[in-house]
């Protein structure tokens, strides 16, 4: 990445683990690239960097270039994402980005745009109400960045432009085809108008755009099943997050059921589930 | 390569498995484990093989014992209203070491992780829920780590805990002693501020 063997950059924690007796290895993403960095005695109740270094903290860094890693030697944060540690459903939404990024980009890639999007998707599920509408928009940007943007304007089979009518979509074949090619093709599944539709808005608008978008929940869940499908067949991998984000909701929304049941709850300003 | 036995090969491997030990350390510790003779290879073999073989879960706290239940479920002398839930061993002994604490304790073994796969259902949340159900535990000392999987776990149980009408309370988080105010990170220090106490 870089050839100095000290040097300063800005991160973000993706992914650690324990190491030794008081240290950590840590993945981080950094406008340069992704990177393994060793953190010494973090573990220690006096370790002076433990907290700058936390999961999903954005940091100024300072690394030396060690044998097997990089090596932290200072870590300030630039800013704390309080809502990530005070709320579960965002910390998980947080922790699905990060594996999606930890998945998608190797070491040694070039990863700017990624690494702004990433800083941005941790705004997004520490401040914003349809956690599942922004995950989207981050699923569908990070395919973008590492070339796996589904298509979604012309039949992947015979390049017909796409009406507004029931169309199919396969993972295999990296898109959407057309009504005639869809019906033939095996690995293909039916996409809504409405599906399609936001699939198109959300790969081609603006943050500030997407603020505004409303979804049917039926709308919700086939988007986030054909995106979640779509990116498990890239990765051919099933998604760690993905089991505990489904087993989350799904206590939530029990729970929020027995409230409701229970009389009038007061406005909820937190995150939609 | 091909001249290394298999006995020496699957040692390494075995090593290399633990946590915080590469295949260097691993090697380096096989062939000291060969070069110092049989006594001592077979005495760490007996400490391993003893292991297992004389250690259980504590059935009421979770706590690794060599009885069950352990020294201090069996312990009435202790108040066994109020329940200190950690995630390792190793935090019983941690705050057992202060000398302060006459409750009893959990033991979770982990924290909620979705990056590593580990939810509720890995951790032994289900038997503390059912310790919780007699009526007799008035408060419940959440002292997971401070750290983010750590909280999340906090919050989960928080959720699970509160309707039954018990206490829960986290542990107090702040600075650490021996540290210097100038290099305290922005949350430790605002918890800091929000957990300060009045002096006398
Ligand atoms: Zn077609
Ligand atoms: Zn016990």
């Amino acid at each position: 990445m870089r050839q100095e063997r000290l040097f300063r950059t800005e991160g973000i924690v993706l992914r650690q683990r324990d190491y030794g007796e008081a240290d950590r290895i840590l993945t981080l993403l950094t406008p340069g690239g992704k990177i393994t960095a060793l953190a010494k005695g973090i573990r220690r109740a006096t370790s002076r960097k433990a907290g700058h270094l936390e999961l999903f903290a954005h940091s100024q860094l300072m690394l030396a270039r060690g044998r097997n890693f990089y090596i932290i030697t200072q870590a300030e944060s630039l800013e704390s994402l309080e809502p990530l540690r005070e709320d579960l459903l965002r910390f998980t939404y947080a922790c699905y980005a990060a594996e999606l990024v930890d998945s998608f980009i190797q070491e040694g890639e070039e990863s700017s745009e990624p690494y702004g999007l990433l800083l941005q998707a941790l705004h997004w599920f520490a401040q914003e109400r349809d956690l599942r509408l922004w995950m989207r928009y981050f699923e569908l940007r990070l395919l973008r960045f590492s070339g796996y943007q589904p298509e979604l304007f012309t039949c992947v089979r015979c390049l017909a432009p796409l009406q507004a009518v029931e169309n199919f979509f396969s993972a295999e074949l990296g898109g959407v085809l057309c009504h005639r090619c869809g019906t033939q093709e095996p690995s293909a599944k039916a996409l809504s108008v409405n599906a399609h539709k936001v699939l198109r808005y959300l790969s081609t608008r603006s943050a500030a755009e997407v603020r505004n978008l409303r979804l049917h929940e039926g709308t919700h869940a086939e988007v986030e099943t054909l995106l979640q499908h779509y990116i498990e067949y890239i990765l051919e991998r099933e998604l760690k997050s993905v089991a505990f984000l489904r087993r989350l909701r799904r206590e939530l929304r029990a729970l929020e059921r027995e409230r409701s049941l229970k009389g009038p709850s007061p406005s909820n300003p937190g995150a939609r589930i | 390569m091909t001249a290394t036995p298999k006995a020496v090969n699957r040692l390494i491997e075995a090593f290399s498995r633990l946590p915080g030990i590469g295949p260097k350390t691993a090697s380096r510790l096989t062939y000291y484990l060969l070069r110092s003779g049989k006594e001592e290879a077979l005495e760490l073999a007996n400490a391993l093989t003893e292991l297992h073989q004389h250690t259980v879960l504590c059935s009421i706290c979770c706590n690794i014992s060599d009885q069950d239940p352990c020294s201090i479920c069996a312990d009435e002398t202790r108040d066994h209203s109020t329940i200190c839930v950690v995630e390792d061993p190793l935090d019983v002994l941690a705050i057992e070491n202060t000398g302060r604490y006459r409750g009893v304790y959990h033991v979770l073994h982990g924290h909620i992780s979705p990056l590593e796969r580990i939810g509720p259902d890995e951790l032994r949340i289900k038997e503390l829920m059912r310790r919780l159900e007699g009526g007799q535990v008035q408060e419940v000392i959440l002292a997971t780590n401070p750290t983010l999987e750590g909280d999340a776990t906090a919050m989960y149980l928080v959720r699970l805990i509160e309707p039954l009408g018990i206490k829960v309370t986290r542990l107090a988080l702040g600075l650490p002693r021996g540290g210097d105010l100038e290099y305290a990170d922005r949350i430790t220090l605002a918890e800091a501020l929000a957990g300060r106490r009045e002096m006398h």
